[in-house]
């Protein structure tokens, strides 16, 4: 059974760094790590069989991949309190040699990391070709991904998402952070995405939703999705979450995309995020 | 000088094919994927002879290069397979971040480079694509000049650890390397020995340039001709051995002048080695429909400019 308690506990530590790391460079993107932190404690914390002790290969374990990159600091931060790597180096985020760049790369050898996002729109097709190796390996391990909602504006999303249909690569489950935000504002005001499930399923794909800030809605959604895996179909959840969840002041707008809080907000910020591991 | 013979002419697309199979056979490993151009790049017998490993792409190169790059965590050996144009200039990007920049040991295989595609006209001629490539850090890029050096060169990239572009191209040119050659990636070629000028060439323009020194021995002059077929990296210690005898330098290849062989040779000469140079390639056109032949002729990077080329370029000595 998933101890919800200790996922939320860790989520809130999680939270706590975000805010921390991106404060401290005055650089960064709050809104949708704040936004995701509670599926990627749960992916790491519960639901995915790993190893913090690196390798590239994963061979025999479940691997994710971060196509909507700019969520580094989350990553980093679950990565660090997951054992991949010292806490303390979180404080190195978009410093001069850090392997903790502004986007997550594998050229400064950060364990965790399996390949370069930023750029975005590439992480599905990437997604699928790791899901291969894993068949031709049989290698019973799962891929999954996250991506933005803006994100899937880009056409490579699409190629790859007709690509895993008729490849039935029935061993990933992708994860849409369905926040309704983009840089330049709500993404129904930007280039709409329509109906979603009805993309995502004339697609090809097994579609679920779930509320990505509720604990318990993510380890039931994530483990359903599990359980559809090897049925011939690629599995995308649908994930409504928050822009800016646990953080009062920067709910509710994409004006924190990529905004980092000033001495005094960080204040507020960390008044409502309790320190339950300890900051790094 | 020394004669070079040929018993038949091929096309180096079919080398690739050939050096492919020969790579399924003996490395269960390497995979390849296609961008709906498996007969035009001479991938079939690969995919019939190993379905599982043939990864069908569609006509989606952004999706095939990213997938390539997720294959390789495992342990796989993906080459990606399309045209030159596709395979370069289509999805930059993409090879850029999840290649390069992530260090996968990816072979990006690009066929029907150049002017000598042809008849399809400048929307499928790519003559940027070695600049390219060559720009981004850690891609070797290997452009290999006949049937027998492609197949080589293929065999070579399964065993290269790390990002490779191998470019290649459509029409049948004169096999004149051996079959049983060793290709060493990063190793020019010393074809003829010369005194009056280095002549370095890279892909379909090596025979011209084997061509052009027949002329000018009849005239004369005596040309060295080394067959750059890595443009990157470039054996740097091969070039200035023949040009520190030489002291002059004429370029050939099937590429923009910009960001091709000639500029980085250049770029190596001016910090190294200041020498006359004069280079054979396209001088920033876009190409047109027309036969290979006619196409070279006419855009400049035929026998006839690699003899004109030297000649200028000894009365600069």
């Amino acid at each position: 059974m998933s101890d919800l308690n200790k996922l939320k506990s860790t989520a809130s530590q999680v939270r706590r760094d975000i805010v921390r790391m991106v404060h401290a460079q005055n650089s960064g993107h709050p809104g949708g790590s704040l936004g995701c932190t509670d599926f990627l404690t749960a992916l790491y914390f519960d639901i995915m069989n790993h190893n913090p002790d690196f390798d590239m290969d994963g061979k025999d374990q479940d691997l994710f991949f971060l196509s909507n990159g700019h969520l580094s600091a989350l990553w980093y931060s679950v990565l660090a309190r997951s054992g991949y790597f010292k806490t303390e180096e979180l404080a190195t985020f978009r410093t001069l040699d850090s392997r903790l760049q502004g986007h997550p790369t594998t050229k400064e050898g950060l364990p965790g990391v399996r390949v370069a996002s930023g750029s975005l729109g590439q992480g599905l097709s990437v997604a699928c070709g790791s899901a291969i190796t894993k068949k031709l390996n049989r290698d019973s391990g799962l891929v999954f991904t996250l991506h933005g909602d803006g994100e899937l504006q880009e056409g490579q999303i699409w190629e790859a998402a007709m690509f895993a249909a008729q490849h039935k690569i029935d061993n990933l489950i992708a994860t849409v952070d369905y926040n309704g935000q983009q840089i330049d504002g709500p993404v129904n005001d930007i280039i709409s995405l329509g109906n979603l499930r009805a993309k995502w399923e004339s697609f090809g794909w097994k579609v679920l939703e779930m509320n990505g800030n509720d604990m318990e809605d993510v380890v039931k959604i994530i483990n359903q999705a599990k359980t559809l895996t090897g049925k011939g179909m690629p599995i995308v959840i649908l994930m409504k979450t928050e822009m800016g969840m646990g953080v009062d002041f920067m709910m509710g707008s994409h004006k924190w995309h990529g905004v980092a809080p000033n001495d005094k907000e960080l204040k507020n910020a960390l008044s409502q995020l309790e320190e339950t591991i300890g900051d790094f | 000088m020394k004669k070079f013979e040929y018993k038949d002419k091929k096309d180096t697309r079919s080398g690739f094919g050939a050096g492919l199979y020969e790579l399924g056979k003996t490395n269960e490993n390497v995979v390849a994927l296609c961008a709906d151009l498996t007969g035009s790049l001479k991938m079939n017998q690969f995919a019939d002879e190993f379905p599982d490993r043939f990864i069908q792409c569609g006509i989606s190169e952004a999706n095939m290069i990213g997938t390539a790059a997720g294959l390789t965590i495992g342990g796989k050996i993906p080459f990606a397979g399309t045209f030159a144009n596709f395979a370069s200039g289509r999805v930059y990007d993409q090879i850029r971040q999840s290649v390069a920049y992530s260090d996968k040991n990816v072979k990006i295989c690009a066929s029907h480079a150049g002017i000598t595609l042809g008849e399809d006209g400048a929307t499928h001629q790519i003559m940027e694509d070695i600049g390219l490539m060559k720009m981004l850090p850690g891609m070797v890029v290997i452009n290999p000049c006949d049937y027998n050096q492609t197949k080589a060169a293929t065999i070579a990239i399964g065993k290269h650890e790390g990002p490779v572009y191998l470019r290649f191209g459509r029409p049948k040119v004169p096999n004149f390397t051996p079959e049983d050659q060793k290709f060493e990636i990063g190793k020019a070629l010393l074809l003829n020995e010369g005194s009056d000028v280095s002549i370095f060439a890279t892909g379909h323009l090596v025979w011209k340039a084997i061509e052009a020194a027949e002329i000018l021995e009849q005239k004369g002059i005596s040309c060295e001709i080394i067959n750059i077929h890595t443009i990157k990296p470039l054996d740097a210690d091969a070039v200035l051995k023949s040009v520190s005898k030489t002291k002059a330098v004429v370029t050939a290849e099937e590429h923009m002048m910009n960001g091709g062989l000639g500029d980085s040779i250049a770029q190596l000469l001016s910090r190294k080695l200041p020498t006359p140079i004069e280079m054979v390639a396209v001088d920033d056109k876009f190409g047109e429909s027309g036969k290979p032949e006619d196409l070279l002729a006419k855009y400049g990077i035929d026998t006839k400019d690699i003899v004109s080329a030297v000649e200028q370029v000894l009365k600069r000595k």
